[in-house]
């Protein structure tokens, strides 16, 4: 397929299979098995100006969009989606700054982010606020100059690692959802401390822990928007992001893919490779459609954002929910046509089908992405009624 | 600080295949890249921009297309480039190459030249030094460290068959790199960028100004007079008989041989 990338989109998408290839693939099984930080990946993406690819140019990145962040997410996934949940996770920290940031804000943050000197990290889920992240139960409550947070933060990527946090965090109890606001926090200010480093599943590379806010004093300049737009806040966040996650299902579901179609044409049964057997053609029909058809929404809808769409929503959670759907069954599929070798560590398969669950699950299930396209069928219905 | 990098074209030896008629490299289709060597050179050049500041300089001889191994070059984080390209240089040994580069690097300044060791397709390890001479400055072959660096003076390891050796040597100075002095870099995207963008600088004789005698063919002592592949002797012996008469046979086959 041709998807018509320009000169530089295809710079981008050939220095990040580069990046890929070279520094991910060789270390990826040991990452995975020691639950290791992926330090020299991420300064390999630093050097390359990866992280300053959706960053204005005056604020020292490449000012490129979703689109190319999408091609860069893309190719890294294909390699390990732990290391490219490191990488697409900085970008979700880092849109709250980029979307709602004041011009200071901005300058004060986001040139360190785009020469990827800081990592970012997003801390919206708590303990009893996941689905129903309305019901946050973390606190900011402001004195003179400053808000004083406290509560807990769970199950954050890039916990510990990153330098720059933005939290939502309840300015006013009595309002629920509309009394949340967000801030930006520092690694470093008293009364931040980080819980335990949680073992995973899965992107095992990256890290996921919680953050601890112990009467936390930060400045009340750190506000990003106002009071109460908290939750707007997180939930442009998570449009934009939404489509990153598709990106990394694609990633993923292609590398699985290549793995079986290569697996398939060395192992001979029967007399035969397995590949010429029509129940393998089968499988690998529909895993290369799926995966195929993934992209081409993934692709239109970053490009759509890119031209300037204001309300992405329902297209965004569209992208997700099938990428994501289609990298676990591409991926448990891969393992299935490679047999006992696909369920063995000597092939990374397996590592990739444990990778995948993850995309279902994080930056909103694929349950809740299914609630955000029906609740906007249902309105644009009531909206056709009425006009 | 102006350092200069001297990089060459070369097959990626890793494709290349010998025409068995005519002994020659067969090229079509072979890709180009920027010789080994010279990677590590030009990653030797920008940790010491990034240390002490300055440009850094890619030059490369060659024939037109060698443009594309200077914006490999520029990706990775080289300033400028120059291309060195007339056909009065066609032919050049390797004491011809030196001379050439020499007056080169004359015309575009310099404080430090950095070259790799050797070039995978020539394998001489002559030209970074030949430049030296022309350039009548010190010169340091086989780096594996940079320990120290100053405003004015370098401290290098230099890599010995058997042996390291601590050397300090004043600016302006010439070293050649072996591969464990460092890690190359990958290119990043605004080096990229910049890459198709540039304005490769190119420079022929009439620029330089060197006597046309001691260029190209003409201008070199040595000359490729035969290039062979040599003949790959398979001699095969099978030994038969049970594991105690193999034995003696093999024995007796190392003591022939003494090997044994």
């Amino acid at each position: 397929m041709d998807y018509f990338l320009n000169e530089e989109q295809q710079m981008i998408k050939d220095l990040a299979r580069q990046i890929a290839n070279e520094k991910i693939i060789p270390i990826r099984a040991e990452l995975d098995e020691k639950e290791t930080f992926p330090y020299e990946v991420v300064d390999a993406l630093a050097k390359a100006d990866m992280f300053g690819l959706f960053i204005p140019e005056e604020y020292g990145g490449l000012g490129k969009g979703s689109f190319e962040l999408c091609l860069a997410v893309e190719q890294l996934s294909k390699a390990c989606l732990g290391i490219s949940t490191v990488y697409a996770a900085n970008a979700l920290g880092a849109y709250p700054i980029l979307l709602f940031g004041t011009d200071e804000q901005k300058k004060k943050y986001l040139p360190s982010i785009a020469t990827g000197k800081k990592l970012v990290a997003f801390g919206l889920t708590e303990a009893n606020a996941g689905s129903d992240a309305g019901g946050i139960q973390t606190t900011a409550v402001k004195d003179g100059n400053e808000y004083i947070l406290n509560g807990t933060k769970q199950w954050i990527t890039n916990g510990g690692e990153a330098s720059i946090y933005t939290i939502i965090a309840l300015t006013d109890k009595s309002k629920g959802a509309r009394g949340a606001s967000a801030f930006i926090v520092e690694k470093g200010t008293p009364g931040f401390t980080f819980g335990k480093k949680e073992k995973k599943m899965g992107i095992r590379a990256s890290s996921t822990c919680e953050l601890v806010f112990n009467d936390c004093r930060i400045p009340a300049e750190n506000l990003l928007s106002a009071e109460g737009r908290g939750f707007l806040v997180a939930m442009k966040t998570l449009d934009q992001s939404r489509v990153g996650v598709g990106s990394q299902g694609v990633g993923v579901a292609q590398g699985g893919l290549d793995e079986a179609v290569n697996f398939a044409s060395m192992r001979v049964q029967f007399g035969k490779p397995i590949i010429s057997f029509q129940a393998i053609q089968h499988m690998l029909a529909n895993m290369a459609a799926k995966t195929e058809a993934a992209r081409a929404l993934v692709y239109s809808v970053a490009r759509y954002i890119d031209g300037g769409a204001k309300d992405f929503s329902k297209v965004s959670a569209m992208a997700k929910v099938f990428a994501t759907d289609t990298a676990m069954e591409v991926t448990v599929d891969a393992v299935q046509i490679m047999g006992g070798s696909g369920y063995m560590k000597d092939y990374p398969v397996e590592k990739m089908m444990r990778d995948a669950k993850i995309l279902q699950i994080y930056e909103g299930t694929n349950q809740i992405q299914r609630n955000v396209i029906g609740q906007c069928i249902f309105k644009e219905v009531v909206k056709n009624k009425k006009g | 600080m102006n350092i200069v990098v001297c990089v060459k074209q070369v097959p990626d030896t890793a494709e290349v295949k010998i025409d068995p008629k005519t002994n020659t490299l067969i090229r079509d289709g072979v890709p180009s890249i920027i010789n080994p060597y010279d990677m590590h050179a030009i990653e030797a050049a920008l940790e010491i921009k990034e240390k002490i500041g300055g440009t850094v300089t890619v030059l490369t001889m060659g024939p037109p297309q060698a443009e594309t191994a200077l914006r490999d070059a520029i990706s990775l984080g080289a300033d400028e480039a120059v291309l060195l390209s007339d056909r009065a240089f066609a032919g050049s040994d390797t004491w011809a190459t030196a001379y050439t580069l020499a007056g080169a690097i004359k015309k575009i300044g310099f404080d430090i030249i950095i070259c790799g060791k050797q070039a995978i397709d020539g394998d001489t390890a002559q030209v970074g030094p030949g430049i030296a001479e022309f350039l009548n400055i010190p010169h340091v072959a086989f780096v594996s460290k940079i320990k120290d660096i100053t405003e004015q003076t370098l401290t290098l390891d230099r890599m010995m068959d058997d042996r390291y050796e601590i050397v300090e040597a004043d600016m302006p100075v010439l070293f050649t790199v072996v591969k464990e002095i460092n890690v190359p870099r990958l290119p990043s995207l605004k080096g990229k960028i910049k890459a198709k963008k540039i304005e490769i600088k190119k420079m022929t004789n009439a620029e330089i100004g060197l006597d046309v005698e001691s260029l190209g063919l003409s201008g070199s002592p040595t000359q490729v007079k035969n290039i062979f592949a040599p003949d790959i002797v398979k001699d095969r012996k099978m030994l038969e008989g049970g594991v105690e008469e193999q034995v003696n046979q093999l024995m007796s086959v190392l003591k022939e041989l003494k090997c044994v």
